[in-house]
C-alpha cells in the first residue's frame, strides 16, 4: 500500500482532462472556463467566424494551436482543376484567404497532408492524449479514441475559441460504456458503436461524455477506437474517450508533432494519469456483450435504428412508444422497405467506402482483402473515397486502389464525398446506399437518397453480392470460375 | 444580439421526433459564406410538399415551433439556427434537445425551451383545435402560454441570464484574459503546437 495522503476523491478520466483545462471555475451557475489545446477548422463552419473577428477587430489568438484544412466540399475528381460549382469555389478560397490574413496554417486541395479533418489530426500526431480538441463539426468526437476531451461546437463557439482560445462550458455528466469479450470474425468496432447507439437512442447520451471500456475497447487498433468515438454524437453525445495505453502511446510516438526527448518522457508520464479512477463514480454506466455482437446495419433514417444484419426489417407496431412507431412508420416509407423483409434481401445500388468514420488505411485493407480477385456485382456503383491525401498515397503504395479498380470500384481523392452529399459524390433520389459513413438522414447523401450505415467489410461484401451482406455470406474468392482439372493456372 | 423577455406568436406543430439538422437545413445550402439570407433554406427539402406545416396558411406567420424530442440532433452546423432565426423563429419548444444545436441557439438569441413531452403533446392538443392558435413564451418566469394552459420550460441560468441581457460571450470571456494568460503560462512545454509546421 502506497502511504501518500490522498485527497483528491476517485475521478473518471473525462473529469480529469476537464480539471486540468479549467481557466476559471464558474460561480454561482456560471459555466467554467476550459482551455482548448487544439482547434481545426474547415470551409464550411470557419466563414461566418472569421468575418466576426473582422467586424469586431479581433485577432486570432492562438494561430499556433488552429490548423486548417478543406475537406466537406472539395471534389474528389479532377482535384487540380479549378472547382466548377461557383459557391463552392468560393467557400474554398475564403478559407484560403481567411488563413492567410490571420495566420492559420492550412493543408490545401493537392497537398500531402490535404484530408477530412479528423483523419488529418491524429495522422499528424497533433492529436494526443488528455488534450482538449474542438471544431466545427459534431464528429471531432473522433479524437476522444486517445483519451482527449473533443467535440463539436457550433460557428460562434468557434469565434469564441479563435478570440479567445476558452469555452464557457458547464461540466458534462460521464457515462460508462462497458464492452467485454471478443468480437467475432467480420464483426467490426463499427458494429460496436452500431449497437451502442441502437441499444441508448440517439438522444441517450445527451449531455454525456461516453468512456468506452472493457476487453473489447482495449483490444482494439487506435483507428477502430476512432471508429467508435467518432459516432458517440450519433448517440447524442458531447464526446467519448478511451483511456490511453499502449496502443495509443505506439500510435503517436514517430508521428510529426509527437513530442520528443524529454518531452516525450514527460508527456508520457502524464498519458499513463489518464484513466478513471477506482472507485470513480459515473452518471450512468451501459453493458455491451461483444461475443453477441454480429455485423450490424442500420433499416432506418436516424442512426438508432439498426439491427443485426441476419435480421428482418422490424414492424413499426412492435418497436418502442408511440412516438418511435410513427418515427419507424416514418422512416420504412421513406426508406421505400416493407417490415419483415430480410435485411439480407434488401438490394442496393451504391457502395460508399468513406468518410471520418471509416476512410483509413486498415478500413480501405479490410475492404480489400474482401473484394480482391472478385468482381463487383453488375448493377452496383462503388465509391471508395481514402481519408486523407496520406492515407491514398499509403494505399497507392500498398496497392489497394489496384485491388479496388480490378472489383469494379471508383478510386477517388480524399474528402468527406458522399458522407454528406455536399460535393457532386451524391445519390440521385430513391437510390439506396451502403455506407460506412455516419448518419442515415433522409437526404443526408443526396435528396431522396436511402442510406443504411455499415461496417467496410460488410460495405464490401454488398458490393460483391448486390444485396446488404456480410463477409461470411461469400463463397471463396474465385469460386464462381473454378480452374477446369488438368490445368495449371498461368503463373 | 437582441434581448429576450417575452414572445407572443403563432405556434407551429412539427408533430415528429428526431428532427436533426440536416432535416433544418440540408448541406447543399452551407456552401455560403454569409450568416444571414438563410430563410428560404429552413425545411427546404420538406417545404416542397404542400401538406408541410408551415406551408398550411394558419402558420404563414408562425414564430414558435413546437417540435417532437431530441430537435437538431446530428450535424453541429449552425446554419440551423440561422435558418430557423431568419425565416422568424423566436423561440422552439421541445421535450429533449441536441447539445449542441442547444448550445448555438443561446449564441444567437433563438430561444430552446424544454418542457415535458406531455406539455408537448398538450400544446399539440390545443394547436389542433384551434389551428394558429398564439402562445406566450415568458423567460422571465420561464413558462409556456397557450390559451389556458401555462406549463413550465426548463433552461440553464446562465443561458437565460444572456438572453435577457443580449450578451455577447465573446466579449464577456475577455474580461478573464488574465486569468487565459496565468493558465496559458502553466501549459506543459510538451504540448503540441500546429507551428511550426512538421510533416
Amino acid at each position: 500500500m502506497t502511504t501518500t495522503a490522498v485527497t483528491t476523491p476517485p475521478r473518471t478520466l473525462a473529469e480529469k482532462v476537464w480539471n486540468d483545462h479549467l481557466v476559471r471555475q464558474g460561480e454561482a451557475g456560471r459555466p467554467d472556463l476550459i482551455y482548448i489545446d487544439l482547434h481545426l477548422l474547415h470551409e464550411v463552419t470557419s466563414p461566418q467566424a472569421f468575418e466576426g473577428l473582422r467586424l469586431a477587430g479581433r485577432g486570432l489568438r492562438r494561430t499556433d494551436l488552429t490548423i486548417a484544412t478543406e475537406d466537406h466540399n472539395t471534389p474528389t475528381e479532377n482535384i487540380f482543376s479549378t472547382i466548377a460549382d461557383e459557391t463552392s469555389r468560393k467557400q474554398i478560397e475564403t478559407l484560403r484567404r481567411n488563413c492567410e490574413e490571420f495566420g492559420v496554417r492550412l493543408h490545401s486541395l493537392g497537398d500531402s497532408e490535404q484530408g477530412i479533418v479528423h483523419v488529418v489530426g491524429p495522422q499528424l500526431g497533433l492529436t494526443q492524449p488528455g488534450m482538449t480538441v474542438v471544431c466545427g463539426d459534431s464528429h471531432t468526437s473522433t479524437h476522444g479514441a486517445f483519451g482527449a476531451l473533443a467535440f463539436g461546437i457550433g460557428t460562434s463557439e468557434v469565434e469564441h475559441v479563435m478570440a479567445t482560445q476558452t469555452l464557457s462550458l458547464a461540466p458534462f455528466k460521464t457515462m460508462a460504456i462497458n464492452v467485454e469479450g471478443t468480437l467475432k470474425p467480420g464483426v467490426s468496432s463499427k458494429d460496436i458503436i452500431l449497437a451502442v447507439i441502437a441499444k441508448i437512442g440517439t438522444g441517450g447520451g445527451q449531455g454525456h461524455v461516453l468512456e468506452y471500456r472493457g476487453s473489447a475497447i482495449r483490444s482494439l487498433s487506435m483507428e477502430a477506437r476512432m471508429t467508435i468515438c467518432n459516432m458517440s454524437i450519433e448517440a447524442g453525445a458531447r464526446a467519448g474517450m478511451i483511456a490511453p495505453d499502449e496502443t495509443t502511446m505506439d500510435y503517436v510516438q514517430g508521428r510529426p508533432h509527437a513530442p520528443q526527448g524529454e518531452d516525450w518522457d514527460a508527456a508520457v508520464e502524464y498519458w499513463r494519469t489518464l484513466h478513471t479512477d477506482e472507485g470513480a463514480a459515473f452518471d450512468r454506466e451501459v453493458f455491451i456483450d461483444a461475443d453477441e455482437l454480429e455485423p450490424f446495419v442500420t433499416w432506418g433514417t436516424n442512426p438508432g435504428q439498426g439491427v443485426p444484419l441476419s435480421q428482418p426489417v422490424p414492424d413499426p407496431e412492435e418497436v418502442g412508444d408511440d412516438n418511435a412507431k410513427d418515427a419507424a412508420r416514418r422512416a420504412l416509407e421513406y426508406m421505400g422497405l416493407e417490415a419483415g423483409t430480410p435485411m439480407k434481401e434488401i438490394p442496393v445500388d451504391t457502395v460508399f467506402l468513406g468518410s471520418c468514420t471509416n476512410s483509413r488505411i486498415e478500413d480501405l485493407r479490410a475492404a480489400a482483402e474482401i473484394v480482391k480477385g472478385r468482381r463487383k456485382a453488375e448493377n452496383v456503383r462503388m465509391m471508395v473515397v481514402p481519408g486523407s491525401a496520406r492515407v491514398r498515397l499509403q494505399a497507392e503504395a500498398e496497392g489497394l486502389d489496384r485491388v479496388f479498380r480490378e472489383f469494379g470500384a471508383d478510386w477517388r481523392f480524399a474528402g468527406c464525398s458522399m458522407c454528406l452529399g455536399m460535393n457532386p459524390d451524391q445519390l440521385a433520389p430513391g437510390e439506396r446506399c451502403a455506407s460506412t459513413s455516419n448518419r442515415n438522414f433522409e437526404g443526408r447523401q443526396g435528396k431522396g437518397g436511402r442510406t443504411h450505415l455499415v461496417s467496410p467489410v460488410v460495405a464490401a461484401a454488398t458490393a460483391v453480392r448486390g444485396t446488404l451482406s456480410a463477409p461470411s455470406d461469400l463463397e471463396p474468392a474465385g469460386a464462381a470460375a473454378p480452374v477446369p482439372s488438368g490445368l495449371q493456372p498461368m503463373a | 444580439m437582441e434581448k429576450f423577455s417575452t414572445h407572443t406568436g403563432v405556434a407551429a406543430p412539427l408533430k415528429q421526433s428526431n428532427v436533426d439538422t440536416d432535416q433544418i437545413i440540408p448541406a447543399v445550402f452551407l456552401k455560403r459564406i454569409t450568416k444571414t439570407g438563410f430563410e428560404d433554406a429552413l425545411f427546404a427539402g420538406w417545404r416542397k410538399n404542400p401538406d408541410f406545416v408551415l406551408n398550411r396558411p394558419e402558420y404563414e406567420n408562425a414564430s414558435v415551433l413546437v417540435a417532437g424530442s431530441d430537435f437538431g440532433t446530428g450535424s453541429s452546423r449552425e446554419h440551423a439556427v440561422w435558418a430557423l432565426r431568419d425565416y422568424g423563429f423566436k423561440a422552439v419548444i421541445s421535450s429533449r434537445f441536441a447539445d449542441i444545436f442547444r448550445g448555438n441557439s443561446g449564441k444567437q438569441g433563438l430561444l430552446a425551451a424544454q418542457v415535458e413531452q406531455s406539455d408537448v403533446e398538450l400544446l399539440w392538443k390545443l394547436m389542433e383545435e384551434q389551428p394558429g392558435i398564439e402562445v406566450r413564451v415568458d423567460l422571465e418566469s420561464r413558462t409556456v402560454t397557450c390559451g389556458p394552459v401555462t406549463v413550465p420550460f426548463q433552461i440553464d441560468d446562465y443561458t437565460r441570464w444572456r438572453l435577457m441581457e443580449g450578451l455577447d460571450d465573446i466579449g464577456l470571456t475577455l474580461q478573464q484574459e488574465e486569468d487565459i494568460e496565468a493558465y496559458e503560462r502553466t501549459r506543459p512545454a510538451f504540448k503540441p503546437t500546429t507551428l511550426p509546421a512538421r510533416t
